[in-house]
Formats: C-alpha cells, sequence, structure tokens
C-alpha cells in the first residue's frame, strides 16, 4: 500500500501547485505509515525529478513517451493507473488543476474509487474513516466527505497546503511506461498555445493577484494594473464586465464563471465585489480593495481597504512597490 | 445531429448559503433555484448546433421534482425534449451513472455540460461520463465548432494556455464563457414549452463513493483595516510587515 502522487510540469519544471501536492500527499503517506511515490508525465527535467526528495517523495515513476509532451487525458489516465497498479497505491493525489481534476475523475471509473477535488484539508482518518474537507458553494461554504472505496483520490485546491521542504533529499527516478496505443490518442490537441505573459506570471499558479475591473474605465488605463502587477512579481486579472468589453482576454475574467484563485494576496481595483466575483476570489489569504466607492460591498470580504480614486491611489502604489527592497 | 446536454438546478449565483441546524444538510428554505450558469453555456450553443445543422437537442436532469420549472426553461430556450430521472443526486459518481445509463439507451452524438456546478464544484461529472461511455472528454472547452458531420473542432482551456483539439463524434465536452451568449427565454418559447415531452424515469442502481458528513461557512473575517489614500504607500509597508505577503 502506497501513496501515489501525480505531478505536473512546465517548461521543464514541476509546477507550484503539484509541489503542493507533494507535500500533501508526503504528509497522509506519514499519517498511514507508508511511503509517497510520484508520477511524472512528458516533458520534465530528471534533476527536477529527483528534487521532489524535498517534498517528502521517495520514489520518482517517469514516462517520456514524446507523445505524452502535450495533454491527452485518456493517454495520462493509463499512465498513472499502472503506476497505481503497480505500487498498490491506496491514495491517490493531485492538484485540483484543469488536468488533475480531470484525470482524477477519470481514474475514479477506471479504478472504482472515490474521489474529492477542491480539497483544502488533510484526511481525518480516525476511527476507520477517511474524511477531508472540500470548498463547496463557489467558496462560500465547506463540506466534509467521507471516502468510502478503497482506493481514495483527492485533488487538492491551489494555495491550500503549503509546499513543505526538507533540504537536500533526494528521490530515485524509475522508467515506466504502459503500453500506449493509437486509440489513447484519439482526442490529442493539433496545437497547443501558451499565454504570452510578457515574462510574468501565470494566473492560475500566482502567489499575487492584481486584478482591475470596470472602475479603470478603459483598456488604455491598464497599465496601472500591469505596472503594479510587475512591481510584485504578480499576475494579472480582471472581473467579467472587462472581459465581456473585451478590455481583456477572458482567460483574465476571475470569479463564479471565470477562474477561481486563492493566491496569498488578491489586489481589486475598481472591482465593486459583486457575490459573483468574490465567489472566485473569497479565498485568498489576504484580500486589499482600492475603490472610490467607500459603500462597495468588496469592503466587507477585504483586510486591507482604500476608499479613492484608483488613478490617484495606484501610482502611489507601484511607487512604493517598486522602492521595495526584493 | 442528436445532442444530449445536462443540466444542473442550483441555489441562484446571489443567494445566501445556509445549512440545518445540525449542519448536515443544505438549506433550501428562501432559495431561488437556477439552472447551473455554466450549463447554460452548454444549452445555447447545442441550440445553436441544432438551428445550424439539424437534429435535436434533449435536456438531461438528475433531480426531484422541484427542478422541474428549470427544466421547463431549458425546452422554453429551445430544446427539444427533456429526460428527468428521479432522484436525488448523491455524489459526482451517482449523477454520471444516470446520465451514462441514458447516453448508452439513446445513442448521442454529443454529450455538452457545464464545466462545474457552482452548488459543488466537482468537474467530475463529464469525465466520468465519458469514462463509463469509451468515449473522448474535452473539458473545459470554451468554443466548439463542427468541422463536418463527423469531427469537431474544440478550444479548450489548460493552466496558462489553451489547446486546439479535433475529435470524431461521440464524445463529452463541458462548456465554459465564451462558449456561447445564454438566451433568455421568449413569450413564444415558454407557451411551446408546456407542450413538449418531460420524460420521467426512474434510477439504475448505483451507488454513491463519497458521503458528505458535514458542512461548516468559513470563519468571518476580523474586519477591514483601512488606509487613507493620500498615504496609499502605506499599505504596502503592511502588506510586507503586517500581512506577511509580500
Ligand atoms: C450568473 C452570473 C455570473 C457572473 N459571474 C461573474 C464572474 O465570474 N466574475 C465577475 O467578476 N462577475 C461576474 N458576474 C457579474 C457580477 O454580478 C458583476 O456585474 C461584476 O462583477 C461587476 O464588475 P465590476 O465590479 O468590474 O464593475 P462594476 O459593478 O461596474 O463596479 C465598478 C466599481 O468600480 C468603482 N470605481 C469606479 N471608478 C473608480 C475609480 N476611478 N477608482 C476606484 N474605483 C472606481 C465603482 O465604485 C464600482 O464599485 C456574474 C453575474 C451573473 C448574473
Amino acid at each position: 500500500m502506497s501513496v501515489l502522487v501525480f505531478v505536473e510540469g512546465l517548461n521543464g519544471e514541476i509546477k507550484k501547485s503539484s509541489l503542493e501536492a507533494a507535500s500533501y500527499g508526503s504528509q497522509v503517506a506519514q499519517q498511514l505509515g507508508t511511503s509517497a511515490t510520484a508520477v511524472a508525465i512528458g516533458e520534465v527535467h530528471e534533476e527536477a525529478l529527483t528534487k521532489l526528495g524535498e517534498q517528502g517523495i521517495s520514489k520518482v515513476l517517469y514516462d517520456a513517451d514524446d507523445r505524452l509532451k502535450q495533454f491527452v487525458a485518456d493517454a495520462y489516465v493509463k499512465v498513472i493507473a499502472k503506476a497505481a497498479q503497480q505500487e498498490n497505491a491506496a491514495v491517490l493525489v493531485f492538484s485540483n488543476s484543469n488536468i488533475g481534476a480531470a484525470v482524477g475523475a477519470k481514474l475514479a471509473v477506471r479504478l472504482n474509487g472515490s474521489l474529492a477535488t477542491n480539497v483544502t484539508s488533510l484526511p481525518k482518518t480516525d476511527g476507520g474513516s477517511f474524511t477531508v474537507t472540500r470548498g463547496v458553494f463557489s467558496g462560500k461554504a465547506f463540506a466534509d466527505v467521507a471516502l468510502t472505496s478503497d482506493v481514495k483520490i483527492i485533488a487538492v485546491k491551489k494555495n491550500a497546503y503549503d509546499i513543505t521542504s526538507n533540504a537536500g533529499s533526494t528521490a530515485t527516478v524509475e522508467k515506466i511506461s504502459a503500453d500506449l496505443a493509437d486509440t489513447d490518442f484519439a482526442a490529442a490537441p493539433k496545437e497547443t498555445v501558451m499565454q504570452d505573459t510578457d515574462g510574468g506570471v501565470l494566473l492560475p499558479e500566482a502567489e499575487i493577484v492584481v486584478s482591475g475591473g470596470r472602475g479603470l474605465k478603459g483598456p488604455e488605463n491598464w497599465h496601472l494594473v500591469e505596472d503594479l502587477a510587475k512591481a510584485l512579481g504578480a499576475a494579472t486579472a480582471c472581473s467579467k464586465p472587462v472581459s465581456d468589453m473585451d478590455w481583456r482576454p477572458h482567460h483574465e475574467h476571475v470569479g463564479q464563471t471565470g477562474i477561481t484563485v486563492s493566491p496569498n494576496l488578491y489586489i481589486a481595483i475598481g472591482i465593486s465585489g459583486a457575490i459573483q466575483h468574490l465567489a472566485g476570489v473569497n479565498s485568498s489569504k489576504v484580500i486589499v480593495v482600492i475603490n472610490k466607492d467607500p459603500e462597495a460591498p468588496f469592503f466587507k470580504a477585504a483586510d486591507y481597504g482604500i476608499v479613492g480614486d484608483a488613478f490617484e491611489v495606484v501610482p502611489k502604489l507601484i511607487e512604493a512597490a517598486r522602492a521595495l527592497d526584493k | 445531429m442528436k445532442i444530449l446536454v445536462c443540466i444542473s438546478n442550483v441555489p441562484d449565483t446571489t443567494s445566501k448559503i445556509n445549512f440545518t441546524a445540525d449542519n448536515k444538510e443544505f438549506d433550501k428554505n428562501g432559495v431561488q433555484f437556477v439552472i447551473n450558469p455554466w450549463d447554460e453555456y452548454a444549452l445555447t450553443r447545442a441550440i445553436e448546433l441544432k438551428e445550424a445543422k439539424g437534429g435535436t437537442v434533449t435536456v438531461l436532469n438528475v433531480g426531484e421534482a422541484d427542478a422541474e420549472p428549470n427544466i421547463r426553461k431549458a425546452l422554453a430556450i429551445g430544446a427539444d425534449e427533456a429526460i428527468r430521472v428521479n432522484a436525488q443526486p448523491k455524489d459526482a459518481f451517482f449523477v454520471a451513472q444516470q446520465i451514462a445509463a441514458i447516453a448508452k439507451e439513446n445513442k448521442y452524438d454529443l454529450i455538452l455540460m457545464g464545466k462545474e456546478s457552482i452548488d459543488y464544484n466537482g468537474s467530475q461529472v463529464h469525465n466520468m461520463v465519458g469514462e463509463l461511455l469509451g468515449i473522448p472528454t474535452v473539458v473545459p472547452a470554451f468554443k466548439l465548432d463542427m468541422v463536418d458531420d463527423t469531427t469537431a473542432r474544440l478550444e479548450r482551456e489548460i493552466e496558462g494556455g489553451k489547446e486546439v483539439v479535433e475529435v470524431k463524434l461521440p464524445f463529452v465536452a463541458s462548456a465554459q464563457q465564451p462558449m456561447s451568449e445564454p438566451r433568455i427565454p421568449n413569450m413564444r418559447g415558454i407557451m411551446t414549452a408546456r407542450t413538449k415531452p418531460l420524460k420521467v424515469v426512474e434510477p439504475v442502481g448505483a451507488e454513491a463513493k463519497a458521503e458528505y458528513v458535514n458542512y461548516s461557512k468559513p470563519e468571518k473575517k476580523s474586519g477591514v483595516k483601512m488606509i487613507a489614500p493620500e498615504n496609499a504607500g502605506e499599505l504596502i509597508t503592511l502588506l510586507r510587515n503586517e500581512a506577511k505577503v509580500l
């Protein structure tokens, strides 16, 4: 019996959200008195795999099949299922990313396992039960869910579990290969287009997010959001009307019908804080609101607030942020 | 083209969420229910495809009788017929099995649903249905067009980018913004919806594998600290020294 963590790579490195999942998985393994193995697929540097030892992973199974450089759900599921079988995995851990949630659900069917996505806590294992807490009702509540099958599958919410690091520990890397057939690639992407972040930070992975709303009046003023984000090493985001009006691309829209983010710091500029917007950001650790309307509902959800005109306040913030020694 | 659109009946986006006194169940009292917003993107795209290429759109809900007003709304928006599997949805696996059973019986070319439901936020059902039926699943898709009668071209979101996928029918896809522009039913739609078939079927035997045992609400924030706009720069210092997030 073991714990198996699926880690995702990006540009040869392991994604931050996967390092969180690896740390979580190692902790679960400790709880259960067993070891944690990781499975990695596609294009990841060997050194990055070895370094997973720092998160408590003892062994990494790695499938370097070229066809797996792009995400193909059915093929990924086959490799992970093989790893799970080989390791006799009782618990599988993923990051609650688009990829993690997709393979998790398919594996639940294939391995006859029970699945919880959007998980925010370590399992409680007293009395033979296995219960995790997950976010529900778009961040407005939590639910404790008992997983009742032999195999338990957990997708950990991003930023909900800290990366643990035992510097210098290394994991051994072993090759794994599932007998992949052409049919496993029936839904293979024809093309993958990564966003041009201009050297900046990807929104779903970001620890700091600077977000703008309709209060910024138009796309020509977005340099305020961008400059502050750059000075803080943050990703940029926006409210729904802003992307609906094409001031910003749709992949930046956060909220109930956009992306859900849970960074350490969320700075909202000229956003009213409608309940649908809050739904996507309210699990951020610290929320800063800048709005000229003292009655803006967002202030109720904020930790820090400034009542003022964005066009006067934000330049001051940019200046102060640039003066920070990093 | 035969399209199946799965819709769930969820609390209106502005609802205050409460639980029963023992925290064991969601308290429906005073809550208005709507079609899950993500499912509306799926529904309108299905109707657009039908309008362009012909075919039928069937809406499917796994739920109890109180979901029927929203099922009728889906018919009023333009779906042709509806099926309700008469069961309280227990977990994603239970729901997926019900959908897969209906899909096996009726052989749809395309199964569409929202990216997730705004109540349980699972993002699981579509992938489970695809897996149960042994057909590809493309999630979360924000663009869906037919290349020809047998192949579709989709764009799906990945972290930090997008992928373009071409896939043969049948397949499952989940929808997210901006796949379509949701429609408001008009008077004629509402009138004709009354005469469209809404079939109620009993669930197939299926187990749930996750049991919801308790609910709680996030801790309230201790209050907001206000900073004068003239001294905005101070905020940055506070974020570093007090909140320790910079
Ligand atoms: C089903 C459904 C789903 C939705 N999903 C989402 C979602 O996912 N994400 C989302 O964001 N919204 C969503 N919405 C829309 C949501 O209800 C709000 O309409 C939206 O969030 C408002 O965006 P906003 O705050 O940018 O704009 P507004 O509501 O127009 O607010 C602008 C704010 O800027 C302030 N302001 C104006 N000028 C200045 C200035 N010079 N300096 C400082 N402040 C200024 C104003 O005081 C105001 O508070 C959804 C709605 C529905 C019905």
